[in-house]
């Protein structure tokens, strides 16, 4: 069986700044893989390469056995296949909540629009947010913001899930609701790519942690190693510096 | 002291103040030296009365012209602003021809492009083509304006932060669907107070399409001013030309806030 996505050797450049230098990396379908590393190490950029919101320079990406960044794909379609959820929420500050969840269903999936409310309305009552349908996002805290935006990019039924620092931009008190919705999401068997600087959620819910520095994946593994016993002095340092911040 | 009364206060001393502002220039007005031969001229109520009617009436006339040019613009200066913002090197060739359409007609003044249009469009004798001098008019009118109102939506749809178009095609929308149903959306509702202004601009500019000849409501007063060698037709036009901008004015603040409290609003 194929693996649920593949990168290989894959390189992105802004003008002459370097961002990342052959990424290889495997995730299997229902593994939850975490991508830590100082600011600019090129997580947020290695998930926007995957989702084709930034086009690669070289290598390629695999997306169950189907390459994706060959040219002549159909971009759309690909990206209906993976959720993205941002750190900066980006929720439609001119729709209700329930309008931000339905428009990618009714547009991209031509989801009849009562069903695609009414699948909504679900989700929305899973994750806690039934009585927000018809709320705007302004009215809304941080935390519920972000647990609509992951709601969104859910009701496009992504195969795959990326998570770019979902929590960087939260409230302290808020994060954990947060976390709450991604390990159910890892507990109902969601593949997922998550960039964070959460240290003990990383450690709690990943199968696997990489650690990015300077545009490569220098270390990975289970996170219990690579958190406690890391063999690479610079994921030693990271980690030290992390330790010091009172993160971990 | 409690809000209510200085709030009150407030009020007073605007009011006191705006009194005392208003009667000092009232004063400096009505004792300069040539002020009795201006109010004759200007402000002669018997005229005032006599000419109204027949400059109200031209007036539907520029009312006319503005609604229909409106309509148009509205339209074409979204579209003109959509060709702009296409991304990738394929559109490049209608991107430079959006550019040359929208510094043409902004560099050249309007009374030109009014005068090139209303005497030389005419003057081809082509046929289907209409010949009314108020006709080449409003297209002119149309040109001019949608240049400068395309430079307003596509200053909207540049205020539209990236992320938002992000979270769009992220979803698996098209650049249109993306462009549709979240950028233009955010895009116009933040430039309504600009392109007020410009409409604002257009409603007294349809009083350049009387060069032509056409009997709107300046080429009127023209007509009555100099058929009884009295300039208060003049200020009979201008009463007529604010009594319009006010209330768009006042509709566009209430559009504003309509909107503000909407995004806010929690949900019933």
């Amino acid at each position: 069986m194929p693996e649920a996505l593949s990168l290989e050797q894959v390189r992105k450049s802004f003008g002459k700044l370097e961002v990342l230098r052959g990424i290889d990396l495997d995730v299997a379908e229902h593994e939850v893989v975490c991508l830590i590393g100082a600011s600019g190490s090129g997580k947020s950029t290695l998930l926007r390469c995957v989702n084709l919101l930034e086009p690669i320079d070289g290598g390629r990406i695999v997306v169950e056995g189907e390459e994706i960044t060959r040219s002549g794909v159909d971009v759309n379609r690909v990206r209906r296949r993976i959720g993205i959820v941002f750190q900066a929420f980006n929720l439609f500050p001119h729709m209700s909540v329930l309008a931000n969840v339905t428009l990618a269903p009714t547009l991209a999936l031509r989801t009849p629009r009562s069903r695609a409310e009414q699948e909504a309305t679900t989700l929305l009552a899973r994750f806690g947010l039934a009585d927000k349908r018809n709320d705007y996002p302004d009215s809304l805290s941080g935390g519920q913001q972000q647990r609509v935006a992951i709601v969104r990019a859910l009701a496009m039924r992504p195969d795959l899930m990326l998570l770019d620092e979902v929590t960087s931009a939260l409230d302290p008190e808020l994060v954990a609701e947060v976390l709450e919705v991604i390990r159910e999401l890892a507990a109902g068997g969601m593949t997922m790519l998550i960039a964070t600087h959460e240290m003990g959620f990383a450690r709690d819910i990943a199968d696997r942690v990489c650690f990015l520095d300077d545009g490569v994946i220098l270390e990975q593994g289970p996170p219990e190693r690579i958190l406690t016993s890391p063999a690479e002095p610079r994921t030693q340092q990271f980690l030290q510096r992390i330790i010091e911040a009172g993160r971990l | 002291m409690t809000a209510g009364v200085e709030g009150r206060r407030a009020v007073v001393v605007a009011l006191l103040s705006t009194v005392v502002f208003f009667t000092l220039l009232g004063v400096a007005i009505t004792h300069a030296p040539g002020w009795p031969e201006v109010r004759r001229t200007f402000f002669d109520w018997g005229q005032f009365k006599d000419s109204f009617p027949e400059i109200a009436d031209a007036f539907l006339l520029n009312v006319k012209m503005f609604c229909i040019a409106e309509a148009f613009i509205l339209v074409f200066a979204l579209l003109l602003a959509i060709v702009r913002s296409l991304p990738g090197p394929v559109f490049f060739p209608l991107r430079a021809l959006g550019i040359a359409y929208a510094d043409f007609f902004r560099g050249v003044p309007t009374i030109l492009v009014i005068a090139l249009l209303g005497f030389g469009a005419p003057a081809l004798q082509l046929k289907h083509v209409p010949l009314s001098t108020t006709f080449w008019g409003i297209v002119a009118l149309i040109l001019v304006y949608t240049a400068y109102v395309s430079e307003v939506y596509r200053a909207g749809i540049e205020s539209v932060h990236p992320s938002q178009d992000a979270a769009a095609r992220s979803l698996g929308l098209t650049h249109f669907q993306s462009l549709r149903k979240v950028v233009l959306p955010q895009a116009v509702r933040r430039v309504i107070p600009p392109l007020l202004n410009d409409f604002i601009g257009l409603q007294k500019d349809t009083a350049l399409v009387g060069f032509l000849g056409s009997v709107e409501a300046f080429k009127q007063s023209q007509i009555d001013a100099a058929a009884t060698f009295n300039y208060t037709p003049f200020v009979a036009a201008a009463v007529l030309f604010v009594a319009l901008t006010i209330p768009l004015a006042r509709f566009t603040d209430w559009l504003v806030l309509r909107d503000r409290r909407r995004r806010q609003a929690v949900g019933a």
